[in-house]
C-alpha cells in the first residue's frame, strides 16, 4: 500500500508532463467545439459555405416555422424538435433493451467460475472488437426483405412473407443495441463482480425470496455499474449515424444524420448543422452531469 | 516483456509494410478526378494512367449537389476535373469555379458532335466537354405492380401495391424538377400558388417513399428493398441486367434528360494532365467504353458502331415513339433557387 | 449456510436464456457475413457453393489497388496516432497519478477525458470547421491530428489505472538513491508499468483502425481509410467483395483482441507468483 498521503515523486515536473495532452486536446479540440460555436452564429452562404455575418438563422430554423416563403408569423417548428426527440427515445428504448439483456448476461457472467467467467467476457467482447460499420452492415444484410433472416423464417414455414424490418425505427433500435450492447455487459459486470455475495445470504436468512433479493439488495448494490451501463449506451446512441443511415433508409432522420446531411449531404448549410451540434453537445453535456452529480452525492452517502 | 514488445511491433510493421506497399512505381504526374460513383471503368483509367504515365485518383459523389457543397467546403484546388450535370455546370461557372479552356488547347476538339457544341449551359464550350447524356425517370418492377408504369402518378401518387416502397433519389434538382413535371408548372416557377402546390405535393408523396438514396439506386431495387424508383437511365439497365422484371418507364407527362459533362476546375493542380485527359475522352474507342459500362449515350463522333448490341436497342436508350420528349433541369435566380431549397428542407426534415 | 442454499440464491433462472441470447445476437450477423464471403454466386442472395473468389478478388480484382492503399492509411494512421497518443498520454498518467493533489485536477481529468465525453459527430463537425477556417487543408495529415486527440484518453484510462495500482515508493527509492527522475522513471517505473502501456497502445491502435465519422468528415481528396473506403461501398449495396473485406477485418480484431487477453494474463501470471 502506498500509504494514506499520495508521495508526488514527480510532482516538480507535473505541467511539464500534462503540457502536452492539455495542448493537443485544448486546441484540436475544445478550440474547435468554440469555432463550432461561433460558426452557429454565421450566415449561410448561397449554395454552401458560410459569410461572417452575425445571424442567427441557424437557431431560427431550427425552433420557429415562417412558412414557405419567411414571411409568415414565427410558429414553433416541430420537425427538428421532433427529431431531436425521436433520437432521444430511439436512444433510451435501446439503452433499456440493452439494459434487459445485459443485465441477466452481466449477472450470470460475474456469478461464474473464475476460468468460465474469462471466457465469457472474452466472447462478449470480441464482437465490440469488429469495426462499427462493419457490424450494422452485417445486421443491414440480415435483416433486410429478401436477407437470410426472412429466408429462414419462411422456410419454417413461421411467416408465409417478410417480415419488412429494414428502413423502420426497430431497425435502427436494433442496430443501435447491436452496437452498444457491450459498452451495458462490461459496467455492470464489473459492478456485480465486487458485490458481496453474503449479503444475498443474510437476505435469505431473513426468509427472503431470491427475486426480493435481487430487488432489494442486489440492484441497488450495483446501481454504480447500471447507471455507467446506461449512460455509456444512451449517449454514444444520441448522436450515432451509422445505424440510422444504413437500417433506417435516411427517412427515419435521427440527430446524426441531420448533421450529416449539413456538411457531407446536399444541404450544405453550416451553420445550421454547428447549431444542431451545440444543441446535441448540450443536451449530452446535461446528461453527464446530471451523472456527475448523482455519482458525488451517492459519494457523500458512503 | 519490453524486448517481446519490440519484436512484436517491429515484425508487424515490417510485414505491414511489405504487403501492403504501393507496389505501383512512382509515375511522372498525377491527376485528381472527382466523379459520380460507378461511372468509369477502371481499367479506362489504367490505360490513362498507363498511356500518359500519370498517376489517378479518384473520388466519387452521388448527387450534383453533393458535388457543389464538397467542392464549396473547402476541396477547390484538390481536383483537376469534375463530371457536373448540365445545369450543375452552369451553376460552377456562375460561382467561378471553372477554369477556361483555350483555343487549340484541346485536340480532339473537333470529335465533339456538332448538336452538343453550342448548349445554354456553356456556350461554344468555354469550360467543358461532353460525357454521357441520358435521362431520368424511374424503374418498376413488374412482379410487384403490372399495370400501366408510363406515369409520373407512380412516384407521386402511388397505387397501393407499390406505397412505401419507392426509392427517390437524393437530389433537390431532379426530384423538384419531376415533381414541376408532374404537376404541369414550370421550372423556376415564381407563382406563389405553383411553389405552395408544390410544396404540397413533396409532403403528401414523401409519405409514399421508403428511402432517399442515388447511389444505392439500382440496389434498392436489385435486392427488393423498393418495388420502383427514380433512376438514370443507364443505371436503369444495368438494374435490369440484375434483376429482370424491372422495367423503365417513360411518363407520358414527362421526364428529364440531362448531360454530363467533364469539366476543368479552378485551381487545377495538374492542369495540363486534365487536358490530356479530356482529350482523352474525346476519342471515340474511350468515351464508347465509358457507355458500354454506364449504358449511357456519349456526345463524341463515331461512337455507335462501337456500342455493344444490347445498348444500341436497349428500351432504356431508345425511348419508343409515343414517348414525350424529355426536358433539361433549368438553373433558378438565387431567390427563386430558396424557395426550392426550403421546399427541398421541408422534404428532407 | 449449505453450498445448494447459496446456489439457491445466487442463481436466477431465466439469466441463463438471456446469456445465451446476448452471445447469439452478438454472433449471428458476424456469422452469417462470414459465411457469405463464402459464396460462389455473386447474388448475396443465393448460396452457390464454397469459394474463395471474393478473397482473390479483395487482393488481386479491380478494386484491389484502392483497397490496398486504404488499408495501408489506415494502419500507418492507426499506428502513428496510437504511438503518439501513447507518449502524450504516458507524461499525463504519470503527471496526474504521481503529483498528489493540486487544484485543478479535476479541470485537467476532464479535459483529459473529453474526447470521449463529446459525441463523435460533434467532433467530427468542430474539427472539420476548426481545420477548414486555419486553412489545415484537408487530407492524411488532417486524419493523423484528429486520430491523436481521441486516442489520448483512450490510452491513458489503461496506463492510469496501472500507474495507480504501482507502489509509488519504488520509485522514490531510486530518487533517494540520487537517481535522477529521467533514470527514475526509465528503469524502475517504465517496466512496472509497460503492460498498462501496451494496453493503452492496442486500445488506441484498433480506436484508429476502427474510426468512421470524424475520418469521413476531415479527410481529403482522395484519401481514403478502409472504413470510408467501404462505407463509399455499402451504400451502393452489400456485395460479397465487402463481405469478405469485412471477414479479414474480423479476424484482424479477434487477433489484436486475443494478443491483448494473453498479454494481460501474461501479466496477471507474473504477479500471481
Amino acid at each position: 500500500m502506498s500509504g494514506l498521503v499520495e508521495k508526488s515523486s514527480f510532482g516538480g515536473l507535473r505541467t511539464r508532463l500534462l503540457l502536452p495532452a492539455w495542448f493537443t486536446i485544448g486546441f484540436f479540440l475544445v478550440i474547435p467545439v468554440l469555432t463550432m460555436l461561433v460558426y452557429s452564429f454565421l450566415t449561410k452562404e448561397f449554395r454552401g459555405g458560410v459569410l461572417w455575418e452575425f445571424s442567427l438563422a441557424a437557431y431560427d430554423q431550427f425552433f420557429f416555422d415562417r412558412g414557405l416563403f419567411g414571411d409568415e408569423p414565427p410558429k414553433i417548428e416541430w420537425t427538428y424538435i421532433t427529431i431531436f426527440w425521436r433520437s432521444i427515445v430511439q436512444a433510451a428504448v435501446a439503452t433499456l433493451i440493452c439494459l434487459f439483456i445485459g443485465f441477466p448476461t452481466a449477472y450470470f457472467i460475474a456469478t461464474r467460475s473464475p476460468q468460465t467467467r474469462n471466457l465469457w467476457l472474452f466472447l462478449i467482447t470480441v464482437p465490440y472488437w469488429v469495426n462499427l460499420l462493419i457490424r450494422t452492415v452485417s445486421m443491414k444484410f440480415l435483416i433486410r426483405d429478401t436477407g437470410p433472416l426472412n429466408h429462414w423464417l419462411m422456410q419454417t414455414g413461421l411467416i408465409d412473407s417478410p417480415i419488412h424490418m429494414i428502413n423502420t425505427n426497430f431497425a435502427v433500435q436494433l442496430g443501435l443495441f447491436y452496437s452498444y450492447l457491450p459498452f451495458m455487459v462490461l459496467p455492470i459486470y464489473a459492478s456485480v463482480e465486487r458485490y458481496n455475495f453474503s449479503l444475498s445470504e443474510a437476505s435469505a436468512d431473513l426468509y427472503a425470496g431470491r427475486w426480493t433479493t435481487l430487488r432489494r439488495i442486489v440492484l441497488p448494490s450495483v446501481k454504480p455499474g447500471i447507471i455507467a451501463g446506461c449512460i455509456l449506451v444512451f449517449v454514444p446512441s444520441l448522436g450515432a449515424f451509422l445505424a440510422p443511415d444504413l437500417l433506417g433508409g435516411a427517412k427515419t432522420f435521427m440527430i446524426g444524420t441531420l448533421i450529416e446531411e449539413q456538411f457531407k449531404g446536399a444541404a450544405g448549410n453550416w451553420p445550421f448543422g454547428a447549431a444542431a451540434s451545440m444543441l446535441l453537445l448540450t443536451l449530452v453535456m446535461v446528461v453527464l452531469l446530471f451523472y456527475a452529480r448523482s455519482h458525488s452525492k451517492q459519494a457523500l452517502h458512503h | 516483456m519490453k524486448m517481446m514488445f519490440k519484436t512484436v511491433t517491429t515484425t508487424a510493421t515490417l510485414a505491414v509494410a511489405l504487403g501492403l506497399g504501393s507496389t505501383t512505381a512512382h509515375a511522372e504526374g498525377s491527376l485528381s478526378i472527382y466523379h459520380w460513383f460507378e461511372y468509369i471503368p477502371q481499367d479506362l483509367l489504367d490505360k490513362f494512367a498507363a498511356e500518359h504515365d500519370v498517376e489517378v485518383t479518384m473520388d466519387t459523389f452521388d448527387s450534383n449537389e453533393a458535388m457543389l457543397a464538397s467542392l464549396k467546403a473547402g476541396k477547390m484546388g484538390s481536383y483537376d476535373v469534375s463530371v457536373p450535370g448540365d445545369y450543375m455546370v452552369e451553376i460552377l461557372a456562375n460561382e467561378g469555379m471553372l477554369d477556361t479552356i483555350a483555343e487549340g488547347e484541346l485536340a480532339n476538339r473537333g470529335n465533339m458532335e456538332d448538336k452538343w457544341v453550342d448548349v445554354s449551359f456553356d456556350m461554344g464550350r468555354k469550360h467543358s466537354i461532353p460525357y454521357q447524356w441520358g435521362s431520368t425517370s424511374f424503374s418498376v418492377n413488374k412482379d410487384v405492380y403490372s399495370g400501366d408504369i408510363n406515369s409520373t402518378s407512380i412516384l407521386f401518387d402511388p397505387p397501393a401495391e407499390l406505397s412505401g416502397k419507392i426509392n427517390v433519389l437524393d437530389s433537390s434538382g431532379e426530384v423538384l424538377a419531376l415533381a414541376s413535371i408532374h404537376l404541369g408548372i414550370p421550372q423556376c416557377t415564381t407563382d406563389r400558388d405553383q411553389l405552395k402546390a408544390l410544396n404540397a405535393l413533396m409532403q403528401e408523396s414523401k409519405g409514399h417513399w421508403a428511402s432517399f438514396n442515388s447511389d444505392g439506386a439500382k440496389d434498392v431495387l436489385v435486392s427488393g428493398d423498393a418495388a420502383a424508383g427514380m433512376i438514370w437511365n443507364g443505371f436503369g439497365a444495368k438494374a435490369r441486367s440484375e434483376l429482370a422484371s424491372l422495367e423503365y418507364a417513360y411518363p407520358k407527362e414527362g421526364y428529364i434528360v440531362w448531360m454530363d459533362n467533364v469539366v476543368l476546375l479552378k485551381d487545377a493542380p495538374n492542369r495540363a494532365n486534365a487536358l490530356k485527359f479530356m482529350d482523352f475522352l474525346l476519342e471515340p474507342e474511350n468515351i464508347a467504353a465509358v457507355s458500354n459500362f454506364a449504358q449511357y449515350s456519349a456526345g463524341v463522333k463515331g461512337v455507335n458502331e462501337l456500342l455493344t448490341e444490347d445498348l444500341k436497342t436497349s428500351r432504356e436508350s431508345n425511348p419508343p415513339a409515343d414517348a414525350p420528349a424529355g426536358s433539361f433541369i433549368q438553373v433558378c435566380d438565387e431567390a427563386t433557387q430558396k424557395l426550392y431549397e426550403t421546399i427541398w428542407t421541408n422534404v428532407k426534415k | 449456510m449449505n453450498a445448494k442454499a447459496l446456489d439457491q440464491i445466487k442463481r436466477y433462472p431465466g439469466f441463463f436464456p438471456v446469456a445465451l441470447l446476448c452471445l447469439v445476437l452478438l454472433y449471428t450477423p458476424l456469422l452469417v457475413v462470414m459465411i457469405y464471403s463464402f459464396n460462389d454466386s455473386p447474388s448475396i442472395t443465393l448460396w452457390g457453393g464454397f469459394s474463395l473468389r471474393w478473397y482473390e478478388d479483395v487482393f488481386f480484382g479491380l478494386e484491389a489497388t484502392k483497397l490496398r492503399k486504404a488499408a495501408w492509411n489506415s494502419v500507418s494512421i492507426a499506428v502513428m496516432a496510437s504511438i503518439c497518443a501513447t507518449i502524450i498520454a504516458t507524461a499525463a498518467a504519470v503527471g496526474m497519478v504521481r503529483s498528489g493533489a493540486w487544484r485543478g485536477k479535476t479541470a485537467s481529468f476532464a479535459l483529459l477525458n473529453l474526447p470521449i465525453m463529446v459525441p463523435e459527430i460533434v467532433t467530427a463537425v468542430a474539427t472539420l470547421i476548426f481545420f477548414s477556417t486555419i486553412g489545415f487543408k484537408a487530407g492524411y495529415a488532417t486524419i493523423l491530428v484528429a486520430h491523436i486527440v481521441f486516442c489520448i484518453p483512450f490510452a491513458y484510462l489503461p496506463i492510469a489505472a496501472r500507474l495507480q495500482g504501482i507502489d509509488s515508493n519504488y520509485e522514490q527509492a531510486a530518487l533517494d538513491l540520487y537517481a535522477t527522475r529521467w533514470q527514475a522513471f526509465k528503469r524502475v517505473l517504465l517496466p512496472l508499468l509497460a503492460p498498462g502501456i501496451i494496453s493503452g497502445f492496442l486500445l488506441a491502435f484498433i480506436i484508429s483502425l476502427d474510426d468512421f465519422i470524424i475520418t469521413n468528415f476531415v479527410k481529403g481528396a482522395g484519401v481514403e481509410t478502409l472504413p470510408t473506403a467501404i462505407y463509399g461501398a455499402i451504400r451502393q449495396g452489400i456485395k460479397p467483395n465487402i463481405m469478405a473485406i469485412s471477414t479479414l477485418m474480423l479476424l484482424v480484431s479477434i487477433l489484436f483482441v486475443t494478443v491483448s487477453y494473453f498479454v494481460g494474463r501474461i501479466d496477471e501470471k507474473k504477479h500471481a507468483g
